[in-house]
């Protein structure tokens, strides 16, 4: 049994191995990856490894700066800012994998059929995705959600939508290149249709870059969701996500720097490591350096 | 016995923008009225240089392209008539390999997939069976069983090209287009290719279609020729008496160019002057005429018709009117 | 023919992927004399190409590298010059095409800009003079309305008007051996025939020497003087044209010319070489073509035949033919 998983998968294997010694050779991709595993590490032990309760209020103990009790500080009623910040990595992470994959998968959806079936469908599809890619994302993803209302499911599905067109403009490309090759045509004599066409053939074969595109907009994703949150449309009270943190340390600034400071850097860091990590898989993927 | 296929007047037009915001609509005339017939168990030879169409006629035949004129007829009956679940059944029985063994096959597929796809598709087997008929397919081309389990790029470029005629076999088809099947191939490879389909005729009476520029590859594969020139067929006839007495000035010329391998024979390789013309811009009356040594008055007036000059043997030109 | 213009001596080249190293020549000796046309069949992967990149030393080098061996032009190490002696050479006294003249060419400057740039590098002559010499050598290829084709664009003219241009610009500064890489694979058979032709009048005329490399069997019996065969990164057999179609030796040889389809054989069987070309990362030891060979036997998969001659000026690397005799 095991047996016949590996003799199926034994090419899948062997370029998963090559393509992480490529990783483990190169800074970025080393540097990105470690921002990524402490960020993951954190949002999955935090129930674990924070020291406090993230919605524990100690009004005794409020505003207080970064001290060995509290190494973060704590909020405006006494809450322990590093435990809110760890628990907030969950936040961010799972609204960012959600986000990618709703959007990647449907993007890639839309952008292979527009893509394959060409002329007025693809035009029709792709007019579409133009007008929602004329929007400011930000600006967009706050309309939705402000009219979906505010909560934090509401957000992801906002920015969600906002991301499609992207996924979905990448693959059509793609497609378009796909189409062309010999095995689409023989895939049409066989008796193939469209629609089993782009899901067994083009599909597949734009896989690796929907990965990519989606590893680089997980960074842009989670500063979207942090804003919608900082404007209060996203995350709401008491949930300890980073940008509805930042929303209201924002006052205490000129004193207390630590309560928005600390959520603000974390969403910086792991932004930026998602950003070079994605560039640095993007390089590895492409088949020209690959050789 | 009436022929497997039959193409009749079979057109294709491109139409090309040109001009400014591409108003001017020109019309490459890629196949302008090709007609011919293939019997079972026989294997009709397209030859002709880049642009003279004999690709296109491929794809017109597998309807990979549209006709814009003429018919295609499978054992009498006219695939336009056809539709749904009956065309289904006929287009079962038409197949292609395709030239290019590096894209010709989906990198991402294992190989038990890409033969075993036209099977699934045609709702003619599932599970496995398909692998069954997949492995038998497999084993009959020449390769191993264990290769179910293999990607394209494990193979060698001969092996990919066995894969395509193993995906093209697998339902049953009577007749086959092979579009240039050995052009990326090496000599020795090709020699493997072309042996294992002529055995595979032999053994199931298929009817085949053999597009190629390589005369010496169409000479041995074909029982009979059609030379295309710029959409239109200019000779057809046995493959023997095509060879042995050439009668289009174009096919003397095609025949002459061809270097021979015995350097016992050498000769000045037959030239002609200028290029291949475009077919956007045809030349007036026959096509032929402004490269062609025995133009005469009327061959830039009048288009000459494919005539039978000698029994079997058709040519298009007025040398023989 | 003369004396020997180009001679290249255990030559090999190896590339560092990271799959391996290829070992892509190895120990490979070869001599062009002045004029005669040699052609190099073999193919794919055999090395041909490799071996006429080497010569003019235009092999990348990361990942290749020209790990042995020396190739004498005139007498001169080539892989000894330095980079300024080699520019002088190129294009200068040995020159190259390749197989596809649309990627030869800029595609954003005009046919006569580029050739221009050959001849006013090589040689000391004005603007004026240089254009001369370029339409003299395009109606030396017999190419209609030069002027206008020295104001077109590559993408302008059909593939075998580049090539003849090609032709032209490589031989506009008089160079003493011509390297051809494939130069009518990718061209129509009608249009072969005039490139071809018109290669062989122009450097019989002017004596250049031509290193032609091809895999169409029947362009080496009609072009060249003498053949060399490849196989697997080595020279497998080399003689007269005449002598090797006639009385091949190396079973490699004799295998191919017995593979393809000849006008005159009708719908023959065609013999086949079982199996396929060995990857270069790891070839077979011994003789690199003993594991698809109907006649080896003990020492072929152990020691690697040297070149026996076993008739005046055809050689062959095969143990058939160790003790001198014809087999």
């Amino acid at each position: 049994m095991l047996e016949e998983f590996r003799k199926q998968y034994a090419w899948q294997i062997r370029e998963l191995q090559f393509t992480l010694k490529l990783l483990r050779r190169n800074p970025s991709a080393v540097g990105g990856f470690a921002i990524i595993l402490v960020m993951v590490l954190m949002a999955l032990s935090a129930p674990l490894l924070a020291p406090y309760n993230p919605i524990q209020i100690s009004l005794a103990d409020r505003l207080a700066p970064p001290t060995a009790a509290h190494w973060f500080g704590t909020d405006e009623i006494g809450r322990d800012i590093l435990t809110r910040v760890m628990y907030g990595a969950r936040i961010s992470l799972w609204i960012g994998i959600v986000v990618v994959t709703i959007a990647g998968g449907l993007g890639a959806i839309i952008g292979a059929v527009a893509g394959y079936l060409g002329r007025s469908v693809d035009n029709a599809i792709m007019r579409v995705m133009d007008v929602i890619l004329s929007f400011p994302p930000l600006v967009l993803a706050m309309a939705l959600a402000a009219a979906l209302g505010p909560s934090l499911n509401n957000a992801i599905l906002a920015v969600a939508f906002v991301m499609i067109p992207k996924f979905a403009r990448m693959v059509r490309g793609e497609a378009l290149a796909v189409k062309e090759k010999q095995f689409i045509a023989a895939a049409r004599a066989s008796g193939a249709g469209s629609f089993w066409i782009v899901w067994h053939h083009i599909l597949p074969n734009c896989f690796s870059s929907v990965i990519v595109l989606g590893t680089l907009i997980l960074g842009e994703t989670i500063l979207i969701a942090a804003s919608l949150s900082f404007i209060g449309l996203g995350a709401q009270p008491p949930t300890p996500e980073w940008g509805a943190m930042i929303s209201v340390g924002r006052k205490f600034l000129m004193d207390q720097w630590w309560y928005a400071t600390f959520p603000g850097l974390f969403i910086l860091v792991t932004v930026i490591g998602f950003n070079i990590f994605g560039d640095a898989l993007r390089d590895v993927l492409d088949p020209r350096i690959r050789r | 016995m009436e022929p497997i296929i039959a193409a009749r007047d079979l057109v294709k037009h491109f139409p090309i923008r040109q001009g400014f915001l591409g108003r001017r609509v020109m019309h490459l005339k890629a196949v302008d009225g090709v007609s011919f017939h293939v019997n079972r168990g026989e294997t009709l030879g397209l030859v002709g240089e880049s642009g003279c169409g004999k690709t296109t006629v491929g794809r017109l035949l597998l309807n990979l392209l549209g006709l814009d004129g003429g018919s295609v007829h499978f054992k009498g009956v006219e695939l336009s008539a056809l539709q749904g679940r009956a065309l289904r059944e006929v287009r079962r029985h038409l197949q292609v390999v395709f030239q290019d063994p590096h894209s010709s096959l989906d990198p991402r597929m294992l190989v038990k997939k890409i033969v075993g796809a036209p099977l699934e598709v045609n709702g003619l087997a599932r599970g496995a069976e398909v692998v069954r008929r997949v492995k038998a397919m497999l084993a009959e081309v020449g390769l191993n069983e264990e290769h179910v389990y293999r990607y394209p790029h494990e193979f060698s470029g001969g092996q990919r090209q066995r894969i395509g005629i193993a995906r093209a076999l697998i339902t049953g088809p009577e007749f086959i287009v092979f579009d240039e099947p050995t052009s990326a191939l090496d000599v020795s490879v090709q020699a493997q290719i072309l042996n294992l389909a002529k055995d595979l005729q032999r053994r199931h009476g298929y009817a085949y279609l053999f597009i190629s520029h390589d005369l010496s590859v169409i000479r041995h594969m074909s029982h009979r020729i059609a030379v295309m020139y710029l959409g239109i067929i200019v000779e057809s006839g046995g493959a023997e008496e095509l060879f042995g007495e050439p009668l289009h000035p174009y096919t003397r010329a095609l025949i002459g160019a061809l270097p021979q391998p015995d350097p016992a024979v050498r000769r000045r390789l037959s030239t002609l002057p200028g290029d291949v013309p475009s077919p956007v811009h045809l030349p007036p009356g026959c096509r032929f005429h402004p490269r062609c040594p025995e133009a005469f008055q009327i061959c830039s007036r009048s288009a000459p018709g494919l005539r039978e000059v000698k029994h079997g043997h058709w040519a298009a030109c007025h040398l023989y009117s | 023919m003369g004396a020997a213009l180009l001679e290249i001596r255990d030559l090999s080249v190896q590339f560092f992927t990271y799959q391996g190293v290829v070992r892509a020549l190895e120990g490979v000796s070869l001599s062009v004399a002045e004029g005669e046309i040699l052609g190099l069949v073999g193919e794919t992967g055999c090395g041909k190409s490799v071996l006429a990149r080497a010569v003019l030393r235009v092999i990348a080098e990361p990942p290749g590298k020209i790990t042995a061996g020396r190739v004498l032009f005139k007498g001169r190490d080539l892989l000894a010059l330095d980079r300024r002696q080699m520019r002088r050479i190129r294009g200068n006294e040995i020159s190259m095409i390749f197989q596809e003249p649309m990627s030869s060419l800029n595609p954003v400057f005009t046919i006569g800009n580029q050739m221009m740039e050959v001849v006013t590098l090589h040689q000391r002559v004005g603007r004026d003079e240089a254009r001369g010499i370029c339409l003299d050598m395009l109606r030396q290829v017999k190419m209609p309305d030069p002027d206008q084709v020295l104001a077109k664009y590559p993408h302008e003219l059909s593939g075998g008007m580049l090539q003849r241009a090609m032709i032209a610009m490589e031989l506009s500064c008089r160079p003493d051996l011509l390297l051809a890489d494939e130069p009518t694979t990718a061209l129509d058979v009608t249009v072969q025939a005039q490139v071809l032709t018109i290669l062989e009048e122009l450097t019989r005329s002017r004596g250049v020497a031509v290193l032609f490399i091809s895999h169409d069997l029947g362009v080496i019996a009609q072009l060249c003087d003498r053949v060399a065969v490849m196989y697997a990164g080595k020279i497998v057999e080399t003689a007269a044209v005449a002598e090797l179609f006639a009385a091949p030796r190396h079973p490699y040889t004799r295998g191919l010319l017995q593979a393809i389809p000849r006008i005159g054989r009708g719908r023959e069987e065609l013999a086949v070489i079982p199996g396929s070309v060995p990857g270069l990362v790891d070839p077979p030891p011994g003789c690199r073509f003993h594991p698809r060979c109907a006649h080896r036997f003990a020492p072929c998969d152990r020691q690697v035949p040297a070149l026996f001659e076993p008739a005046p000026g055809h050689h062959v690397a095969c143990h058939l033919y160790a003790s001198g005799e014809s087999r």
